[in-house]
């Protein structure tokens, strides 16, 4: 299976254009790393994959065809900050719910322990929630994974405990990845190949 | 005589879990710290380890249902409710964590001359953004328009117009591009060679070990480790707790080594050392009785196993 955008513009209403001609692929079980300046648009970039934002110009396509605008978006996406990714007046099983209640083997895997999902978010740290919106990001009908920022806030060791689950879990079920990140190391450590946001984009 | 010097900090909080269970959370446990006049001290550690508590302890902002003893002493004087709100915004300035703590309904450029000293505020202020890459016209906006990566140079900027002798900053990066980074930091650094003591709360190892001298690496709400900066080098064997190893070697570029476990709640500590549950070394001793911070090596650590 192959994502792939071309020739993407965007802009907002009235506004300049945010970039132009960007044009990407990832394949099933790659992780692409994107590195960029802040403000280039990268955010924007995930949104537009993921079904989040329409672009002004260019298309989005998986396997050749349009994504569909209605049903599970086959695109996922987890956030920088998971305590604006979530509902602050739900419980963390109705939010993890929203996707399909993941198997206890699963919340093991990703360090959930059970009894957070009784809890609110704000009773949880940022590396707790974090891994709740992982867990809601990988339901079984998603096949790629756009991670902006995912451990940005988070110290090294639970960013290296995310990543490691995350990954064996991308390439059991082949699920291709899109890894925003303005840290190359991680880039290259979590990632097959990294590109540059300059040479994404013409404008 | 440091400029500031914390001795066995312990903050708690009640927590009242339904009806009228009252549960105690000990969020600093025996915390001890100090910083010399001209010195960054990096403080780092997992979230939820007391770093942004222990600069509201300082400030002297901690919310008022908040149980603290040890001490905290300033210029070699305890700092006391009184003294910190005399010091707060002209000896003592916090940089603080989130955009949230700017007044919403003051224009930014206003809110930075409060702190600004000198002949003439409005040149410092606008010397400092011109530094910081803000646009003059970024003092005339309000906190709502701001970039997440402006909103936090304008905090920073907050500290840099100020003639305070110690800056307490708190996370003053993350959401920065690099070139900003490197220019907030080397900011504190110019700030401390000029005589004033920094403690510089951060995630981003690599990002403090640029600019500090000495190294807090904090755990479960205390101080495992007083490292210098210089001992985090290669696989990490300098340093003295294995917390701080397993933090040096979980950085993508020095091994990416997960630790296994979870920082214990706090409303469960463990009686013994706070990191025996995760700690590959631990022995019977070490789950019997919390070790005292000691000298090792030239800096001081929290492990019965360190030499």
């Amino acid at each position: 299976m192959l994502l792939e955008c071309r020739n993407l513009a965007y802009r907002y209403p009235g506004g300049p254009y945010v970039f132009l001609g960007v044009s990407l692929s990832v394949a099933s079980g790659e992780a692409v790393g994107l590195i960029g300046p802040s403000g280039c648009g990268k955010t924007t970039l995930g949104r537009i994959l993921a079904g989040y934002a329409a672009a002004a110009e260019g298309t989005v396509l998986l396997d050749g065809k349009p994504i569909p605008p209605k049903g599970y978006h086959p695109v996922q996406m987890v956030f920088q900050h998971p305590e604006k990714a979530v509902n602050p007046r739900w419980r963390l099983r109705r939010t993890l719910a929203e996707s399909r209640m993941p198997e206890a083997a699963e919340l093991r895997r990703l360090g959930i322990d059970e009894a957070w999902l009784d809890r609110w978010p704000h009773e949880l740290s940022a590396g707790e929630l974090q891994r709740i919106c992982i867990a809601r990001a990988l339901g079984p009908r998603t096949r790629f994974l756009i991670a902006d920022e995912m451990t940005a806030m988070l110290d090294a060791i639970t960013q290296a405990r995310i990543w490691h689950a995350v990954l064996a879990i991308a390439k059991e079920r082949a699920i291709g990845m899109l890894v925003i990140t303005h840290d190359r190391a991680l880039a290259e450590a979590v990632c097959d190949r990294v590109v540059t946001w300059d040479r994404l984009s013409i404008g | 005589m440091p400029l500031l010097e914390v001795n066995n900090l312990s903050v708690a909080f009640a927590r009242y879990a339904g009806g009228f269970q009252r549960r105690m959370e000990q969020a600093i446990v025996g915390l001890d710290l100090s910083v010399e006049a001209g010195e960054i001290v990096a403080v780092i550690g997992s979230s939820g380890s007391g770093k942004s508590l222990l600069a509201h302890a300082v400030l002297g902002i901690l919310p008022g249902h908040a149980q603290v003893t040890g001490t905290i002493q300033y210029d070699g004087e305890p700092l006391n409710e009184r003294r910190i709100a005399a010091l707060r915004g002209n000896e003592i300035v916090l940089v603080p964590q989130s955009v949230s703590f700017l007044d919403p309904l003051q224009r930014v450029g206003a809110q930075v001359r409060t702190t600004a000293r000198g002949t003439d505020p409005t040149a410092t202020v606008r010397s400092v953004f011109k530094r910081l890459r803000l646009a003059e016209a970024v003092g005339r906006l309000f906190p709502f328009q701001l970039s997440g990566g402006m909103a936090r140079r304008v905090l920073v900027s907050t500290a840099a117009v100020s003639a305070a002798r110690l800056i307490v900053a708190d996370e003053p990066t993350p959401g920065m591009q690099a070139e900003d980074v490197n220019e907030t930091l080397s900011m504190l650094r110019e700030m401390a060679d000029k005589g004033s003591g920094v403690l510089l709360i951060t995630h981003d190892i690599e990002a403090a070990l640029r600019v500090a001298d000495k190294v807090a690496v904090f755990y479960a709400g205390t101080t495992v480790e007083l490292a210098k900066a210089a001992d985090f080098a290669g696989d990490g064997s300098n340093l003295r707790h294995p917390y701080s190893r397993a933090l040096w070697q979980a950085l993508p570029r020095n091994g990416f080594k997960p630790l296994p476990g979870t920082q214990p709640s706090q409303d469960e500590l463990p009686s013994g050392c706070l990191f025996a549950p995760r700690c590959p070394f631990a022995t019977e001793a070490c789950s019997a009785e919390r070790p005292a911070i000691r000298e090792v090596r030239g800096g001081w650590t929290r492990c019965f196993h360190a030499s």
